[in-house]
């Protein structure tokens, strides 16, 4: 029998129901990996107790045949969400024994159709980072390392190594510029960033709201269905969210995709792309085209724009988002003489590095005499790459490119740890997509020559996830992608 | 009016723009629902949002947003059907969120003008530059320790609605008439309370002066909290004299912030604006634009009650009032709706003397308001017509009021029971002038000798004989008649 945590959501709510198993039985054996995971680092806080208490429950309702649609299902949640009585860090030391008296909307969703929450899973420092390696409580480790330790991705690192080392059926992770489909990539696991007003963002701490959205990072595409129907809905309480119905995902999964126009962009084939990427990228290509979709060329000309866009808009709201955190109501506080003291060495010694680097950035850009040169033309520009996408859709139904650049690499790498651009470079493929609101998915594709997954990203038109999940199911299907 | 200040070598003339904060009537706080009860102890009404939790979000208070449409259309202003929500960045421990949300470059409300009417009869214009919405921060709190400040978050997030006027003030008795207009039109509308003691109606002046005739402005300083008429009166007039005669020295005024200090009654030095915050205003990503419609609009209207100044006109052309009664009458909605009710179906005229006179005294002494006035509109009104129908002479009214006062009962049963009723029977009034005269010969031989002045001493004899009953009127002709 294979283990239990090898088991997809789908394959445990089956078994579950057919009490092939309980969910006590499943929580332990997840309990189990945890334990011999640690070495992964993809837990910042491990809650056995609560586990088993909420699987306990589970199995009452599979018990009284009222089992509700993610009925004891361990799922591992990224530490910006808040979580009612958990504490919630952010993994920055400035949240440090922070534990929240709400639990936001997204968690409050999966609780209420009965999942089990394993622990708060490691990311970097307020989503900021590519490689969980801004993580206060040290970066989490891809389990596709060999000798070295290889970074997760970020900033969901831990969402992803959790979900790639089965020390959890499923995870929470948000995507700001990549976030959850850089890591997925890097893991090998599936990740979608739904469109911008999807998910509520209430109770997830902010990082730039204007591109922040939750998704789910999962071990296929059907648990990807699943998970999102329930993370996703309207808020009254988030004035973004979009006042839309949420379809049953999981019901587009096998439809055909004959006729389906896939859009391959020119401007993400740039001189001296990554040549295995690019041969599954064609191989991707391929393989849809062979099931009778049709490849059209598109081009988004404003895409070299950005990056350079993003890391004016993401820093500019950060560096507001993050002026809460100033030592007076919660978290840490390190005092001083004055007022401005108190604030001066709690931010000195509550934020890492890149934070800080960012809140540099984002005040810079907004200051008087250089908003119009960045923010204001920053936002100009967004438009434009908003509206290549809306072009680019009249001509096709889905957009096919890589998550990523580049797979895995070393924890500790100098180029990126000595200039932080290139760290920001490994976002190129993914940052489009935030700054134009529209959903994406990332789902492996296969392994390079280092045994490294590499993974392709789907984008689809906004608020039609569903064909995103059409095509990525027959994608999965057909690259036959075997986890580790 | 034409106000300068005159010194020994010069004339000079005061230029002043008045901002005001006015906190909005409405149940619950503009971004949360948390309450905004005055009174209620520290941190009592504090939602997550207010105290700038990780992760919370505001939504926009609708009520808020109409108080706001309402306080515009009264101030004759163009209702903007597109607004921008704006960050205002600053640390300050008051302000939870590192930023205030407000209106930047789109407020609500755009320009508007208020009649002012002033103690010489003049009536002058002035321009509304614009209005906006936006959220309050708490109070600090620096004297309950000599080394701790505390923070009462009751207030953070009361809606306030921000009215800045055009510089038109040339006097300070010009911005006093319109602090005590706008304080009335908002009472009379209901959109904010105007109680300056307790900081729900706050004013901050822009005061400059020049030489008479000069044209363009000079520096300015603003005069931070002002919070009473008289406050503002006196900072305007202080200030310029202080800014006066640093020119008429031959020194400069920098551009600056001060503070009224209430007990001196002087201003004094706050900050130089060359080191003003920057504000690193930015768009709010968390709140979409506000589009208004032109049917809402159109639908706070027929809400709009009659105003002071409407009011007063329709007074002075149905009642006959004079301008400054009518004025004093329609200062508050209270007293204007008493007079009316007071006025409704007599003489409007003698009623506003009534309540303007004794009626007011009364209260002054006794330190009531109207609302506590033992005296209804409608035994005003009755006393009026009692006066008017020769029931009672005006000398017994004054009367019956001292006995309503005390006793408030309706007029005609006090004049009932005290056997006030004038008598006009000429019968019965010749019956006591023919006992007067017959008692009086000496006098009578007087009076017939040419000592014509002792007709008042028979009339007094008459309504004494009367008790003060009998209509005067009528005892003159009598006894005219009667003495020749």
């Amino acid at each position: 029998m294979t283990e239990l945590t090898q088991l997809t959501i789908s394959q445990s709510l089956k078994g579950l129901k057919n009490k092939d198993f309980t969910a006590t039985e499943l929580t332990n054996a997840y309990l189990k990996k945890m334990e011999s995971g640690r070495k992964y680092n993809a837990y910042v806080l491990e809650m056995p107790d609560v586990a088993l208490k909420a699987a306990l429950q589970a199995d009452t309702h599979y018990a009284n045949g009222t089992e509700r649609a993610l009925e004891g299902i361990p799922l591992g949640i990224k530490d910006l969400f808040c979580t009612k009585d958990i504490r919630s860090t952010a993994c920055s030391h400035i949240l440090d024994g922070f534990v929240p008296q709400y639990e936001s909307t997204v968690t409050q969703n999966l609780l209420e159709q009965g999942a089990v929450f394993l622990g708060k899973l490691n990311m970097d420092e307020f989503a900021m980072g590519g490689s969980n390696e801004t993580s206060y409580f040290k970066p989490a480790v891809n389990p596709y390392s060999t000798e070295k330790p290889l970074v997760p991705g970020g900033s969901s690192g831990g969402s992803a190594a959790a979900v790639a080392a089965d020390m959890c059926a499923g995870a929470t992770g948000t995507d700001t510029g990549g976030s959850i489909r850089q890591p997925a990539a890097f893991c090998g696991i599936v990740g979608i960033k739904p469109t911008y007003g999807r998910c509520s963002r209430w109770g997830i701490m902010a990082f730039a709201s204007s591109l922040d959205q939750a998704g789910p990072m999962t071990k296929d595409v059907r648990d990807a269905a699943l998970m999102l129907k329930i993370m996703a809905g309207y808020d009254k309480k988030d004035s973004t969210s979009a006042k839309v119905d949420v379809p049953d995902f999981e019901k587009v999964l096998g439809q055909d995709i004959k006729g389906l126009k896939i859009g391959l962009p020119a401007e993400y084939r740039p001189d001296g792309l990554n040549a295995e990427i690019e041969a599954y990228w064609d191989k991707a290509a391929e393989m849809l085209k062979s099931r009778g979709a049709e490849i059209v060329p598109i081009s988004l000309p404003h895409t070299k724009y950005a990056l350079p866009v993003y890391y004016i808009i993401a820093p500019a709201e950060a560096s507001s988002n993050l002026a809460r955190y100033d030592g007076i109501r919660y978290g840490l506080r390190v005092n001083g003489e004055k007022l401005d003291d108190l604030y001066v060495n709690t931010r000195t010694e509550g934020f890492g590095a890149e934070v800080k680097r960012r809140i540099m950035i984002g005040t810079y850009v907004l200051s008087a005499g250089y908003y119009d040169a960045y923010y204001l033309k920053a936002q100009k520009v967004r438009r434009l790459i908003k509206n290549d996408f809306e072009e680019a859709f009249k001509k096709c139904d889905l957009i096919l490119t890589p998550t990523s650049p580049v797979s895995a690499f070393e924890i500790g790498d100098k180029s990126m740890k000595e200039n932080p651009i290139n760290m920001y470079l490994n976002d190129v493929f993914t940052v489009s997509v935030n700054l134009a609101g529209l959903p994406a998915m990332s789902l492996p594709i296969g392994l390079d020559k280092k045994g490294l997954p590499l993974s392709m990203q789907l984008i689809g038109k906004a608020f039609d996830e569903e064909t995103i999940f059409k095509a990525a199911y027959a994608l999965e299907k057909d690259a036959g992608f075997k986890r580790k | 009016m034409t106000y300068t200040i005159k010194t020994a070598q010069n004339e000079w003339e005061i230029v002043c723009g008045l901002e005001i904060h006015c906190q909005i009537i409405s149940k619950s706080k503009i971004f949360s629902g948390a309450s905004t009860e005055f009174g209620d102890d520290a941190n009592e009404n504090v939602s997550f949002i207010d105290a700038g939790m990780p992760g919370m979000l505001p939504v926009l208070n609708k009520e808020c947003v109409r108080q706001a449409v309402k306080t515009g259309l009264g101030l004759n202003a163009q209702i903007n059907k597109y607004s921008v929500f704006s960050r205002k960045n600053y640390f300050y421990a008051d302000q939870p969120n590192g930023y205030q949300i407000t209106q930047y470059e789109y407020p609500i409300v755009g320009k508007g003008k208020v009649k002012i009417e002033l103690s010489d009869g003049s009536s002058k214009e002035i321009g509304i530059t614009r209005l906006h919405i936006e959220q309050d921060a708490a109070k600090s709190i620096h004297d309950l320790n000599p080394k701790k400040s505390y923070i009462d978050f009751n207030r953070a997030g009361v809606g306030l609605m921000e009215i800045v006027t055009e510089p038109d003030f040339r006097a300070p008795e010009e911005a006093g008439a319109f602090l005590k207009k706008l304080r009335s039109i908002v009472r009379y509308l209901g959109t904010c309370d105007g109680n300056m003691d307790e900081g729900s109606m706050r004013c901050d002046a822009s005061i400059s002066v020049r030489l008479k005739g000069e044209q363009g402005m000079r520096e300015r300083a603003e005069i931070k909290n002002v919070n009473s008429v008289k406050f503002a009166m006196q900072a305007i007039e202080n200030e310029a004299k202080r800014q006066i005669e640093i020119y008429e020295q031959g020194s400069t005024i920098e551009q600056q912030t001060r503070q009224f200090d209430q007990t001196t009654g002087q201003t004094k030095f706050l900050r130089l604006k060359e080191y003003a915050d920057d504000y690193r205003y930015f768009p709010e990503p968390d709140l979409p634009p506000l589009y208004l419609t032109d049917d809402y609009i159109e639908d706070v209207k027929k809400e709009m009650v009659e105003l002071p100044d409407a009011k007063k006109e329709r007074f002075i052309k149905d009642f006959g009032l004079t301008a400054y009664d009518a004025d004093i009458l329609t200062e508050s909605r209270q007293t204007a709706d008493f007079f009316e009710k007071a006025a409704k179906g007599h003489d409007g005229k003698k009623v506003a003397n009534w309540i303007l006179g004794d009626l007011f005294a009364n209260l002054n002494a006794n330190k009531l308001t109207l609302e506590q006035s033992p005296i209804t509109p409608e035994m005003i009104g009755e006393l009026v017509d009692l006066i008017e129908t020769n029931v009672i002479s005006g000398k017994i009214a004054k009367d019956v009021f001292v006995y309503m006062w005390e006793n408030p009962k309706m007029p005609s049963q006090i004049v009932e029971e005290k056997g006030l009723k004038q008598v006009t029977d000429t019968g019965a009034i010749e019956t006591v002038i023919d006992s007067v005269l017959a008692a009086n010969p000496d006098n009578i031989a007087a009076y017939k000798g040419g000592k014509t002045n002792l007709f008042g001493f028979f009339v007094g004899q008459v309504m004494k004989a009367s008790k003060g009953a009998a209509n005067p009127q009528i005892v003159n002709e009598i006894l005219k008649k009667k003495l020749g």
